[in-house]
């Protein structure tokens, strides 16, 4: 028989926000010491009130709008008890009954032309803590806890890996782009639904969950083996399927039961007292709106446009203070297609040889845009300017300042160029007889000793044509 | 007899029961389970109380939690010492000028009744709920106990006022407690209420309603038995919040841990069985119970509903009547009982005092009586006890 496979996804995105969800502690990273980032409401003393982010809330509403959901303008925080010690309150502050953002749909670009993909829901809430483990004894670290998250939740409209995959790198890149989340290692989770059915019938067949998974890659080897598993269940009768959550082994590449319908926890969810019902109203969603990034779809077709690369464009709309810069870089005026370049070829270039990425780039965009400038106005040839632009990037030179010190503008006119090919031609007896005796390979040590006289000015493609009229002269 | 939980200063005039939290010094809200837990923060109502030159004198003793009648189940004095309500004997004694306390189900209202003192629990809202240890979210508010009406005004105007880190705290910055004629002011009596109370209590509220005639305030009889179902849904909210809020007591992180344990549940069932006293393991389970997935509809969902209707129905009454005066106990005494009995006892107690908890008013005990309003009519409410507390003197 043939079957079909049906699957939902529940995607958990950290937000980049300044300080957590419900207190003013500042965003944790890998280089906190555990329990860096911790006050007494975020480890669950008694006394503390939750009080809301708004800036979480606008992150939120920014995501439902790119989702095109709807934003509920009345949305309510719910308690979800359960006992577990990175767990400081023994409950997780989320939302049940009024989610900030419903009914929304994302389109997909899949091999197999473009798939609709429905969003049920969009809720705010509080990350956990984490456990460390070390011998015989557990510690607890909360600097995670309370560090605010989207959850994005589908309808089961996804029918392959591929699907799901082009899902979330669509997420991601969205979500990049507009700095709602820089969606790095763990940033992003996901808990996939997954069920399969005879191709043709309308019903659901059981579904199991697999839960909390980091990598795209495991997500994609989780559902290959999970729907397998199904399949080879209805098709044999091996096992029977019962509605359970599962947890995929990265190592073996299966996925293993965690524990079944009957044995599932009762959260025991209920309305949160400490926090106000929030109410959008229409002047603060129209700011959001306003400081709205523009659609990724948009942004590309924008560049597309420009006659950027495919290739840059995916770099661009995956990195928002990249492309911001670009977008900076253009608006004084330079060309955007070269500028796309200059960032992402010559910039990322030079930073990669000392281990860096442009992340890691401190120029402005005025200094950027200064040295595209002298380049495209001719004032110094395009190797000069990758000249300038090393000194920059590594010794924050003025590129103005630069080009006079080390006199990349002067020897551009023709007659200087001339004088140097001269003066080489005359110490360079020996290479230049072997030419003329038709050592064609000859040419380039004269030519890379030009280049050398001249510091790099100067157009090469004019000095390699002067050089040759000159020695055949 | 031990009416501090810990004492502080010598020198001071105030009194704050022991689940509102003060900077470093233990704070325990009458339980095992937060054994040597010392707060790195006051409460709000504490600080501005500092800051206007008052001083803390102590932290008073209460039951655990303030889930039960009067205080007499606290972990650090026994019940044999008939600890009726720590902070309201010592305002009583004149030990202190006045004392703080958290009106959650009415155990402070009660413990004034019996000490003979007044305690004002104000409107939701107004006063800042940071440093609390929580139980009932949706309905608990510091209160102050005072020797009389002026004072309880003269604290009120320092504690209440809004403050940024409790999101459910009012916008308005301050409120009126101002103390005025009372002449032609429309009080009615509840009957139904009045009918559940011993003889001895039932002449201390007609006695007040006669006084409150004279001083020339309408007085009318009613029979009001939504109080019932306004209690009863109160009950099922306030043991459904404090389940959730006690939950993160677990011997993990602070308080008291378990000595005895070999994973990490029996971690937990060990410190919360030594933690908890009997009563708080009732309101627990019971809190656990109408919260799951086979009771939450029928059980936590309807009684939000209930608080709707009952809110509705009291603003009704409140367009006829100034306030609503009713008893605050069915006993004048108190009784030693054993703690297996207190959640039914309890409950039964709370009739007279959940209205004001579930909806949010405001309510005062005077002489013995309770008068409850409107939101914001502290000031009458204060006003009408005064007018009665100055034939007295």
């Amino acid at each position: 028989m043939k079957y079909e496979l049906v699957m939902g996804l529940e995607t958990h995105v950290e937000l980049s926000t300044e300080s957590k969800i419900f207190c003013s502690c500042g965003g944790h990273s890998a280089a906190n010491e555990p329990n860096d980032c911790v006050c007494p409401a975020c480890s669950g003393m008694p006394g503390m009130l939750p009080v809301m982010n708004k800036r979480v809330v606008e992150l939120a509403v920014t995501a439902g709008l790119m989702l095109n959901c709807n934003i509920n303008r009345y949305t309510t925080f719910d308690k979800k008890n359960y006992y577990y010690p990175d767990l400081p309150c023994a409950y997780q502050i989320t939302q049940i009954n009024h989610p900030i953002c419903t009914d929304g749909c994302v389109t997909l670009k899949t091999s197999e032309g473009t798939r609709d993909i429905r969003i049920k829901q969009i809720h705010m809430e509080e990350d956990a803590g984490k456990l460390v483990h070390s011998g015989n004894s557990s510690f607890v670290d909360f600097n995670r806890t309370s560090v605010p998250l989207i959850e994005i939740v589908t309808q089961p409209d996804f029918r392959s890996a591929e699907e799901v995959v082009t899902y979330l790198n669509k997420l991601k890149s969205m979500f990049r782009s507009s700095g709602i989340s820089e969606c790095e290692e763990g940033a992003m989770r996901c808990d996939v639904n997954i069920s399969v059915r005879p191709v043709g019938s309308t019903e659901f067949g059981v579904r199991t969950e697999i839960k909390n998974m980091a990598s795209f890659e495991a997500i994609e080897r989780a559902i290959k083996y999970e729907s397998q598993r199904h399949m080879d269940a209805l098709e044999y009768e091996i096992e029977e399927l019962v509605q359970e959550t599962r947890r995929f082994d990265d190592v073996s590449g299966k996925t293993f039961a965690m524990r079944n319908k009957e044995t599932e926890a009762d959260y025991r969810y209920f309305p949160d007292a400490n926090l106000m019902p929030i109410i959008i109203d229409d002047a603060w969603l129209e700011k959001i709106k306003a400081n709205k990034p523009v659609a990724v779809d948009e942004k590309a077709e924008q560049y597309r446009e420009y006659g950027i690369s495919e290739k840059e464009i995916d770099m661009l709309i995956s990195n928002h203070k990249i492309a911001k810069m670009l977008d900076d870089i253009i608006a004084m005026g330079c060309n955007p297609k070269d500028t796309a370049t200059w960032i992402l070829t010559d910039c990322a270039g030079v930073l990669r040889k000392d281990g860096k990425t442009l992340n890691d780039l401190t120029m402005t965009a005025e200094t950027f845009a200064t040295i595209i400038k002298m380049v495209d106005s001719g004032e110094i040839n395009r190797n000069a300017g990758k000249k300038v632009l090393i000194a920059v990037v590594e010794d924050n030179a003025d590129p103005v300042t630069f080009v006079k010190e080390q006199g990349l503008d002067k020897k551009f006119d023709s007659s200087a160029i001339d004088s140097v090919i001269d003066k080489v031609i005359a110490q360079n007896e020996k290479a230049v007889a072997d030419y003329k005796s038709g050592k064609e390979k000859a040419l380039m040590s004269i030519f890379g000793a030009c280049m050398k006289e001249l510091r790099g000015a100067g157009d090469p493609a004019v000095i390699k044509e002067l050089l040759e009229k000159k020695l055949k002269a | 007899m031990k009416y501090y939980a810990t004492k502080v200063s010598p020198k001071g005039n105030i009194a704050v029961d022991d689940t509102i939290l003060v900077k470093d010094v233990v704070t325990t809200a009458g339980s095992r389970i937060l054994d040597g837990f010392k707060p790195l923060f006051s409460a709000e109502a504490v600080t501005r109380l500092e800051e206007k030159g008052y001083t803390v004198a102590g932290k008073t003793n209460v039951g655990e939690f303030g889930l039960d009648l009067v205080g007499e189940f606290s972990y650090y004095a026994p019940q044999e010492e008939k600890l009726q309500g720590s902070a309201a004997t010592l305002v009583k004694n004149g030990d202190v000028e006045a004392a703080l306390g958290v009106d959650m189900n009415g155990s402070t209202r009660r413990a004034a009744t019996l000490a003979g003192v007044d305690f004002l629990k104000p409107t939701y809202g107004t006063v800042s709920r940071y440093g609390v240890i929580s139980c009932a979210a949706s309905g608990e508010q510091i209160g102050v106990y005072a020797k009389d009406a002026e004072k309880v005004a003269e604290i009120m105007g320092v504690i209440a006022g809004h403050d940024d880190k409790d999101g459910t705290s009012l916008k308005n910055e301050t409120y009126d407690y101002g103390i005025t004629d009372v002449k032609g002011k429309k009080v009615a009596l509840n009957k139904y209420l009045l009918d559940k109370a011993d003889d001895e209590t039932k002449a201390k509220v007609m006695a007040f309603a006669d006084s409150l005639r004279a001083n020339g305030v309408e007085v009318t009889e009613i029979s009001c038995d939504m109080v019932e179902i306004a209690n009863t849904a109160w009950q099922i909210l306030m043991c459904a919040e404090t389940c959730n809020n006690v939950s993160r007591y677990d011997g993990v992180k602070f308080g008291h841990r378990a000595k005895e344990y070999k994973n990490i549940d029996e971690l937990y069932v060990n410190t919360r069985t030594e933690g908890f006293n009997f009563l708080t393991k009732a309101v627990i389970l019971y809190g656990s119970d109408v919260l799951s997935k086979h009771r939450y509809k029928d059980c936590f969902d309807k009684s939000l509903r209930i608080r709707r209707v009952v809110a509705e129905g009291l603003q009704k009454a409140f367009q006829e009547f100034d306030a609503i005066l009713t008893p605050v106990c069915s006993k004048s005494e108190y009784e030693a009982y054993d703690i297996k009995d207190a959640f039914g006892k309890v409950f039964e107690e709370s009739v007279f005092t959940a209205v004001p908890n579930l909806i949010g008013i405001p309510a005062i005990v005077t002489n013995g009586v309770q008068l409850m309003g409107n939101h914001f009519s502290e000031s009458t409410l204060l006003s009408l006890a005064h007018s009665v507390e100055k034939e007295d003197k």
